[in-house]
């Protein structure tokens, strides 16, 4: 919880920090998406962007990956400048994103999903070790494995979803609106998940519109408004933030 | 996620005169097919009995050799349809538009294997070494045709990408007639033909002691039946084959894993075209003639082949291939016969397209498609 404030603004403290924005301006044509945004993620965090409709998260998270260029600032990946570099560059150096509304290849089986998620990697003794691990933290998709992926419950979908991801060996997940068009007890299950996944060493980034529930799993969070981040603190701060409550939590 | 309404607006929508006619196509199609072969039944049990005698006066019945030759004869055409329809049908899936020019596509394997396999016969080597001189052909019609279909992607459908579907179909369109016309202005508008095939191999062959076979059909049916398990292979067991499939569901999520979707996307043409040249050079050697418009109507067949298999799917295509084929060859003499109408074998063409019309009407997904819903497809 009281890892980082100080940290914010780049590589002040001694660790590089894991995917970081600098002065990140976007634009779509002449639309101002992104304007001056910067945070960083450290090693092993659980952090989390909050905003409503048109913030910018859905762009920010384009930015990190490298679907969209920003027209100034950069884009950092362990410490290198990414900011030009391919989605398939930044996915084989660790970045991963988990889509909205999990986006399973529906008529693909779960383990065709499993393995397009390694797609990039090379070592077939290590995939099949990490294919491992994913049946033994959901041994549900286990069973499910030659099934295709469009045929699962919606809980089962998000396990490959997250698995998926993970077999691409991500030293951190971008997790998109986890909470987004789900059932209220499949979005406790997905944070569980979440929560789950953090706990093996996977730093760990929540894109939200539901603040309440990814502040009360994440470690800090930053909040965005029109493009602009507006808001950096701890999650226990946002969660006492009265601004916070009343633009997001509807009170006040 | 939007709820599901549609589901609901379905069930409680009221039957529109549409469906009444709908009702009535289906209702007739199957009738007359049924009916048919009913009275094909009749006719070989008894080509004099009473129903024969007013219909079809001249009914006279089919042998079992008659029998089995149709059959195989809609084999080898059904397989050639299938290597086209392949084509047609992974663009498909990758891109959601209909190449047109994938027709022409198989016009210049046709075109190509015509001018190799010629030079090969000038110097002799296609009498004496047939098999290797017909593994060079194929090699070098598989390459022209892969080349046309990767330019044909990057100079005229890649700009396009983002652009509503009808625009690159109208595009093929135009590459298609772009095709044809380049290869009357290369090769003149007069049909060429192939070298006859040497002797050991145009003759029947017996297999497995009870069908015999043209030598030529014998050989369109085993180089399709390699091309098509060499595609499968490349589709189901290999890296490749693996990013197609993911860049055919959502191209986004594939980028996402890191597959190069362009990439892919060219690979998708390269390995429909090279199907399309396979498929070419077994035209050429079973019909020997081939013309700049020889890939119009195999084109055109070969896509309803792609749509009754259900298009975007890869068994479909083959499956539907077989399909049209087989139907284009038998249903005249089986189930056009029988009703005393005439000339039924001009009326190939005909039925094949009635078979696209009876698929879509009973199953408008195809027959091994999957309902796509507008989800999937966005």
């Amino acid at each position: 919880m009281n890892t980082t404030n100080d940290t914010t603004n780049g590589t002040a403290s001694g660790t590089t920090a894991l995917l970081e924005m600098r002065g990140v301006n976007t634009h779509y044509g002449a639309v101002h998406i992104l304007k001056d945004v910067e945070f960083a993620i450290y090693p092993g965090e659980l952090v989390c962007l909050l905003g409503g409709n048109a913030s910018g998260k859905s762009t920010t998270l384009k930015t990190l990956l490298g679907m969209v260029t920003p027209t100034t600032g950069d884009v950092f990946l362990n410490g290198e400048v990414v900011t030009k570099e391919s989605i398939s560059y930044r996915v084989e150096r660790g970045v991963t994103m988990v889509p909205e509304n999990r986006r399973l290849f529906k008529r693909l089986s779960v383990k065709d999903n499993l393995k397009l998620g390694a797609f990039l990697r090379k070592n077939r003794s290590e995939i099949d070790a990490d294919l491992e691990r994913i049946f033994t933290m959901f041994p549900r998709v286990k069973e499910r494995l030659s099934q295709k992926a469009g045929t699962l419950s919606g809980g089962e979908q998000q396990m490959v979803a997250m698995g998926r991801a993970l077999m691409s060996d991500p030293k951190v997940l971008l997790m998109d609106e986890p909470s987004m068009g789900l059932a209220p007890a499949l979005v406790q299950t997905n944070f569980e998940l979440i929560q789950q996944i953090h706990s093996e060493g996977v730093a760990i980034f929540v894109v939200e519109q539901n603040a309440n529930m990814a502040l009360s799993i994440a470690d800090r969070g930053w909040v965005l408004q029109t493009g602009r981040v507006v808001l950096d603190d701890t999650a226990d701060a946002l969660l006492a933030n009265p601004d916070l409550r009343a633009s997001y939590l509807g009170e006040g | 996620m939007p709820p599901p309404v549609h589901v609901k607006s379905q069930t409680v929508r009221r039957r529109t005169g549409v469906d009444i006619f709908l009702l009535i196509m289906k209702v007739a199609m199957s009738g007359f097919v049924i009916l048919g072969f009913l009275m094909f039944i009749g006719q070989q049990i008894d080509p004099n009995n009473f129903i024969a005698s007013r219909i079809n006066p001249d009914a006279t019945g089919l042998t079992a050799a008659q029998f089995e030759g149709l059959i195989i004869s809609g084999l080898s055409q059904g397989a050639m349809y299938g290597l086209i329809a392949l084509g047609y049908s992974m663009v498909y899936g990758v891109l959601g538009f209909i190449n047109f020019a994938h027709g022409e596509v198989f016009m210049v394997g046709a075109m190509t294997g015509m001018i190799t396999s010629n030079k090969f016969d000038d110097a002799g080597l296609w009498e004496s070494n047939f098999l290797l001189s017909l593994a060079i052909v194929l090699l070098i019609a598989i390459i022209c045709s892969t080349l046309t279909a990767v330019t044909m992607e990057r100079v005229a459908y890649r700009r396009l990408r983002g652009s509503p579907r009808l625009i690159p179909l109208i595009t093929s369109i135009g590459v298609s007639f772009f095709l044809q016309n380049v290869s009357i202005a290369l090769l003149g508008p007069r049909a060429k033909t192939y070298p006859a095939l040497p002797d050991w191999l145009s003759k029947k062959r017996e297999l497995l002691g009870f069908i015999s076979i043209d030598g030529p059909r014998l050989l369109v049916l085993i180089v399709a039946t390699v091309a098509m398990l060499a595609l499968w292979f490349l589709i189901e067991k290999t890296r490749t084959g693996k990013a197609m499939r993911a860049v055919a569901e959502d191209k986004e999520i594939a980028s996402l894993m890191g597959i190069n979707v362009n990439r892919t996307i060219v690979t998708t043409f390269a390995v429909g075209g090279a199907m399309a040249g396979v498929a070419g050079i077994l035209w050429g050697l079973l019909f020997r003639s081939v013309t700049a418009v020889t890939g119009f109507l195999p084109g055109i067949k070969a896509f309803s082949a792609a749509v009754v298999g259900g298009i975007g799917n890869m068994g479909g295509a083959m499956a539907g291939g077989v399909t049209l084929g087989g139907a284009e060859s038998v249903a005249p003499l089986v189930l056009l016969e029988p009703w005393g109408i005439n000339g039924v074998s001009q009326l190939k063409d005909a039925v094949a397209f009635l078979v696209l019309i009876f698929v879509l009407l009973v199953k408008p997904t195809g027959l091994f498609g999957e309902r796509l819903s507008s989800e999937d497809r966005a």
